[in-house]
């Protein structure tokens, strides 16, 4: 067991460096010269060269990508150039908000994707189904901006039941922050809910005509318990390894909906910061969205390793 | 009865204070440090903040602020200004010369900058008495006054500049009507009613919050939820359906600055390989192919007033004798058959901005009536500036937000050496009467002086100028106090909910 935790610990780092030096390069490539985009509308000679030589953008890549990689080594990811904020403490501070949207969207879709799957699927080739099916569809094929904005006018604008945009701490007030926040989740969670429909659907038509629930009816069981207990069960580690997958990319920072709630959020930091080429910043999202990814790799792959003995004969 | 009275009272009272105003922003401002700051909604949100040395009226004239008076030396190469007394900042330290010589001398010489360039003509600052500031002048400098109207006349507390050093705009410390509480990026900014203002019977709100919402018409929406009491930038588009809701109003003002369309005519090589650089014939046969009006009904909803030079129609300093060219595609089409070229070809870069887009277009589908085959470039703004820079660009779509001055609209751009000079122009006569202009406090001299530049410009066609957009704003109907001055602020003296 602690030689295979320090195997793949040791993975880990080549991966990291290799993260790293990817998310430097590509950043490179971007068209446009920082210094100019940061100097902004007046762009003064001296102002962009003193951002040059700040940002160590007069030097050789491997030495800008030294002095990068050595601040994240300890933990310093710079300064954002455009508001003079440490990258950590931006992170720190859009975090929660990140995490928080991409559970409720979670919960929403998982509600939704589904009941709607089990139903058209025990309901096959019903109006129940057809109806499922045209909600996966309408789901999939709405784009987030609109059904956002459509949201808005509608409970926002017109009934005046929720606020149209904006953010609150659920510390400073709860009721306010599940207001602000729950239609944002419900644009990330339609979208999501279609995807989970209709893979929960295959999953169940698949297990419901096993041999096993053929069994359980058999033995005069309540179909209720069939569907829930016996069949459902069965269909729904797919869905969770797929959910597992949609989560993650929600933590990544949904850009369209953020922007359209103004969502202070992930999505919304780095989509600024790649405008105003506040390098620093993307850098240091990129990487951290990173190394979470990797690190949640790392507890599932140990978590498969503890439930699955036959992991540790290896 | 009385007491009764005077609880009602005090209750409307404390109502009235208690309030917030809350203004969408359609960017997120940069950073909060008048030294540094770059963008124009971080303007807005240092009108509530920091209060300047001068400020500009309703007809741009500059009117005092943190000064009372100021007179010229005989020379015009110092200026003395008188300070108000009793203005304490946000930290409690005394707002006086010495204050305003350390702000003069940050803003001119602090590392990254960005007001270096607009005092580049200051040679030093004297603190002649605790209320008597003298700034002194390499050479008589028109704009001076209006540049202290805007962030460069800022006044920082020397003590929490030096205490912060370059982090100062995290938690900015000046003499404004209000003080910074928090800041949370790309969310929002807090400022709360500072107690000690100098003028503070003109403010009627207990804190401002400022959110950027880049989204027009979610900003629209949050005005009509209620969520907001203000936005700036209202898209043309809706002026029509909120005119008609009688709980808001919509206020609107001819900008300081242009949108116009800048020509490589010689920044590189690029320039003689296209007809357009190369000829001003050719040049000539395209602005003739546009009509301003038609442009501005098109592309802005009506929402801007056509014009020809850096300043608007209305301006002081606007030539009124070179007028605005008509459209006259026969005579378009001449020209360019003199020139040799019946339908030249070049590429209209574009920033990738809605309103950008819409007027390459309607310029692409006018030019062609004249001959024209205009390709459209859409670039992402950062990457186009750079393109700009170095000469890789045909023709290039280009808004300026404007100062007070004209000089700022015009001496940057086509000044041989100006640092955003574009296009590569520079004529000898233009570069003369440009310095003449900047450096003559007699405004009837400038006035002669940029007549010559118009007309001349006019006619080598650097930047065609198309247009001057309205800075449209919404409002809760209930908001009274308004001023609407062209710079786009929004100043916070004597607004009040009704």
């Amino acid at each position: 067991m602690l030689r295979y935790l320090l195997r793949r610990l040791a993975q880990i780092i080549p991966t990291l460096f290799f993260v790293s030096v990817l998310i430097f390069v590509l950043q490179q490539l971007l068209p446009g010269d920082p210094a100019i985009a940061l100097a902004g509308e007046d762009r003064d000679p001296d102002t962009v060269r003193y951002l040059r030589a700040k940002f160590h953008l007069d030097e050789p890549l491997p030495v800008r990508y030294w002095y990068w990689v050595s601040g994240a080594l300890r933990g310093d990811l710079g300064e954002s150039v455009r508001i003079q904020k440490p990258v950590t403490e931006l992170i720190l501070e859009k975090l929660p908000v990140t995490i928080q949207l991409a559970a409720m969207a979670m919960l929403i879709a998982l509600g939704i994707g589904i009941t709607a799957g089990v139903i058209s699927a025990v309901k096959k080739d019903t109006w129940w189904d057809y109806g499922a099916n045209v909600f996966a569809l309408w789901g999939l094929s709405t784009p987030n901006f609109w059904l956002g904005i459509l949201l808005i006018l509608v409970f926002a604008v017109q009934l005046g039941w929720l606020p149209a945009s904006g953010y609150v701490s659920p510390f400073e007030d709860l009721k306010a922050n599940l207001s602000a926040m729950i239609m944002p989740a419900f644009v990330l969670g339609n979208a999501i809910a279609a995807v989970l429909m209709r893979h929960t659907r295959s999953a169940m038509l698949q297990v419901l005509s096993s041999d096993y629930v053929r069994t359980a009816r058999a033995k005069g069981l309540d179909e209720r318990v069939v569907i829930l207990k016996h069949a459902l069960r069965n269909a729904l580690v797919p869905i969770i390894t797929l959910g597992a997958l949609e989560f993650g990319t929600l933590l990544s920072g949904a850009v369209l909906t953020e922007q359209v709630f103004t969502i202070p959020g992930f999505g919304k930091l780095i989509v600024d910061a790649v405008f105003n080429r506040d390098y620093l910043v993307v850098q240091g999202v990129v990487l951290f969205t990173a190394t979470v990814y990797i690190t949640l790799n790392l507890l599932a792959d140990l978590a498969y390793f503890v439930v699955n003995p036959r992991m540790r004969v290896r | 009865m009385r007491i009764v009275f005077a609880f009602a009272l005090v209750a409307v009272s404390f109502a009235t204070q208690a309030q917030t105003l809350r203004i969408g922003l359609a960017e997120d401002p940069d950073i909060l440090d008048p030294s540094m700051a770059r963008t124009f909604v971080g303007r807005i949100v240092f009108a509530g903040l920091c209060d300047k040395l001068f400020d500009l009226d309703e007809k741009l004239n500059v009117v005092p602020q943190l000064a009372t008076s100021y007179k010229w030396s005989a020379d015009n190469k110092s200026l003395e200004i008188k300070l108000r007394e009793g203005v304490t900042f946000h930290d409690g330290e005394k707002m006086d010369a010495r204050a305003v010589k350390y702000s003069l001398e940050r803003h001119k010489n602090m590392k990254g900058s960005n007001r270096r360039g607009e005092l580049a003509v200051v040679s030093s600052v004297d603190a002649v008495d605790a209320t008597t500031v003298r700034i002194n002048l390499s050479a008589p400098f028109a704009p001076l006054l209006a540049v202290l109207t805007d962030r460069s006349g800022m006044v920082v507390s020397p003590k929490a500049a030096e205490a912060a050093g370059e982090k100062f705009g995290a938690r900015p410390v000046c003499s404004g009507p209000f003080r910074f509480v928090e800041r949370i990026a790309q969310d929002r900014i807090t400022l709360e009613r500072f107690p000690g203002y100098w003028n503070k019977g003109q403010i009627h709100f207990e804190r401002i919050v400022y959110q950027p919402i880049p989204d027009a018409t979610v900003r629209l929406a949050n005005l009509r939820s209620g969520q907001l009491d203000f936005i700036e930038r209202l898209a043309p588009a809706d002026v029509p359906q909120l005119r008609s809701d009688g709980r808001f109003r919509i206020a609107k003002i001819v900008e300081l600055g242009y949108q116009g369309i800048t020509i490589n005519v010689a920044k590189s090589d690029l320039a003689q390989k296209n007809p357009l650089g190369k000829d001003p014939r050719v040049r000539e046969a395209f602005e003739l192919s546009l009509d301003r009006e038609a442009l501005v009904k098109v592309a802005m909803e009506g929402e801007a007033q056509a014009g020809n030079q850096w300043v608007a129609p209305s301006n002081r300093y606007y030539a009124k004798s070179v007028t605005l060219p008509k459209r006259n595609l026969e005579r378009a089409k001449q020209l360019l058959k003199e020139a040799g070229v019946a339908n030249p070809s070049f590429t209209l870069m574009t920033p990738t901005a809605s309103d950008a887009q819409r007027i390459a277009q309607v310029v692409q589908a006018m030019a062609k009536e004249a001959g024209f085959d205009v390709k459209i470039q859409s670039t992402e703004f950062a990457t186009a500036l750079k393109l700009q820079d170095q000469g890789q660009f045909e023709a290039f779509v280009l808004a300026w937000s404007g100062r007070a001055d004209p000089d700022a609209n015009l001496h940057q751009f086509l000044s041989c050496k100006g640092p955003l000079n574009g296009s590569g122009y520079c004529q000898e006569e233009v570069e003369a009467r440009i310095n003449e202009a900047r450096t003559s406090l007699d405004p009837a001299r400038r006035a002669a002086a940029y007549e010559v530049v118009a007309r001349q410009v006019q006619k080598d066609r650097p930047i065609v100028y198309l247009f001057h957009r309205n800075w449209l704003w919404a409002h809760n109907a209930k908001l009274s106090g308004l001023r609407t001055v062209p710079d786009g602020m929004v100043r916070v003296q004597g607004l009040r909910m009704n």
